[in-house]
């Protein structure tokens, strides 16, 4: 009987730290799971018109005095851009678990890797 | 006492941010085994696809010279628009998602009807380039250039008709009252797949069509 007034006070002490826990799990259970806004969504889809448009307009005459080396550069930086902001923004990637973007980034790594050097190993560059 | 702390933060945290317990289910990862397994799909589906494009552009180096190449067939305006239609569709994907994410499933089937519209589209304008080109003399077996092309952009054709078959599907669920915030996964799981399909087609579509030929 007299040990019993002291167990709820050393439960307490106890709890203490494991709500402050609780509150971080909370808040970066939060982070992880935010959602962006469908506008802004709909600024990304906008975005990503645009950048479409600019690649488009590599096809035109008007630009073609930049010379190829200038226009691969470009069109490949507006190809990552593009594919960037689908990944991150539509596919949530930027939001998510960063075990989930490991597995993809491996993915992607992979593939430009063994390609680049099969394509090295046939000599396709300024053939 | 820290042992008994411990389940209570597990316990507590879900509530205290106002997610089910299904937010994070309890694997070693904490992400459902579905979504960890279509990522690892998508992940392999990257060495598909690189391989596909990678032997393209070999097939597309090694052509002939005087054999019909992409100079003679590609109609760039016409494929940027295929191109603007598929990416929008990603746009009414994820409204899709977002909306049975709310709840509102009317919404939900608008914008999936819409995705499906769009990739239908899309698919359309593939049909008809094809036509197109295979009257303008490229067959499948025509030379290099028409073999990697066909199964690249066949392949990719057949990615975005099994999307839309998805989509129809999750309509379908969505029609008998199946679907709700609370079964939203699988309608993330289908538009990571529409994703996917759509930023392959944003590496076809520069790679393959627009540069310098």
């Amino acid at each position: 009987m007299t040990q019993t007034p002291s167990v709820p006070t050393e439960a307490a002490e106890d709890v203490q730290p494991a709500d402050a826990e609780t509150e971080d799990v909370a808040a970066e259970h939060d982070a992880e799971h935010e959602h962006p806004s469908d506008r802004q969504y709909v600024k990304v889809a906008l975005i990503l018109g645009a950048l479409t448009a600019l690649e488009v307009a590599t096809y035109f005459e008007s630009v073609h005095h930049l010379g190829d080396a200038a226009l691969y550069a470009l069109l490949v930086v507006l190809m990552v851009l593009k594919f960037i902001y689908v990944v991150a923004w539509f596919m949530h990637l930027k939001f998510d678990s960063v075990i989930l973007r490991r597995i993809f980034v491996a993915g992607i790594v992979l593939a430009l890797g063994v390609y680049l050097v099969m394509l090295t190993a046939f000599r396709i560059w300024g053939a | 006492m820290s042992d008994v702390a411990s389940p209570e933060t597990t316990v507590s945290a879900p509530a205290a941010t106002g997610h089910t317990a299904a937010a994070h289910p309890p694997t070693t990862t904490g992400l459902t085994h579905n979504k960890l397994a279509m990522w690892l799909f998508l992940g392999s589906e990257c060495l598909l696809f690189g391989a596909l494009i990678a032997t393209y552009m070999f097939a597309k180096s090694r052509l002939p010279a005087g054999e019909l190449g992409p100079n003679d067939v590609f109609d760039i305006p016409f494929t940027s628009v295929s191109s603007f239609v598929l990416l929008m569709s990603s746009l009414t994907m994820v409204l899709a998602l977002s909306a049975l994410n709310r709840g509102e499933e009317r919404n939900f089937r608008v914008w999936i009807v819409a995705t499906a519209l769009l990739g239908g589209t899309f698919i359309a304008g593939q049909v008809y380039e094809f036509t197109v080109f295979y009257n303008l003399g490229l067959g499948y077996t025509t030379n290099i250039f028409g073999s990697a092309f066909y199964t690249l952009t066949g392949f990719h054709g057949a990615h975005v008709t099994i999307g839309i078959v998805m989509l129809m599907s999750t309509l379908v669920s969505s029609v008998r009252g199946r679907l709700s915030p609370r079964n939203a996964e699988t309608v993330e799981l289908i538009g990571l797949y529409w994703h996917f399909v759509d930023i392959v087609w944003i590496l076809i579509f520069t790679i393959i069509y627009l540069f310098p030929q």
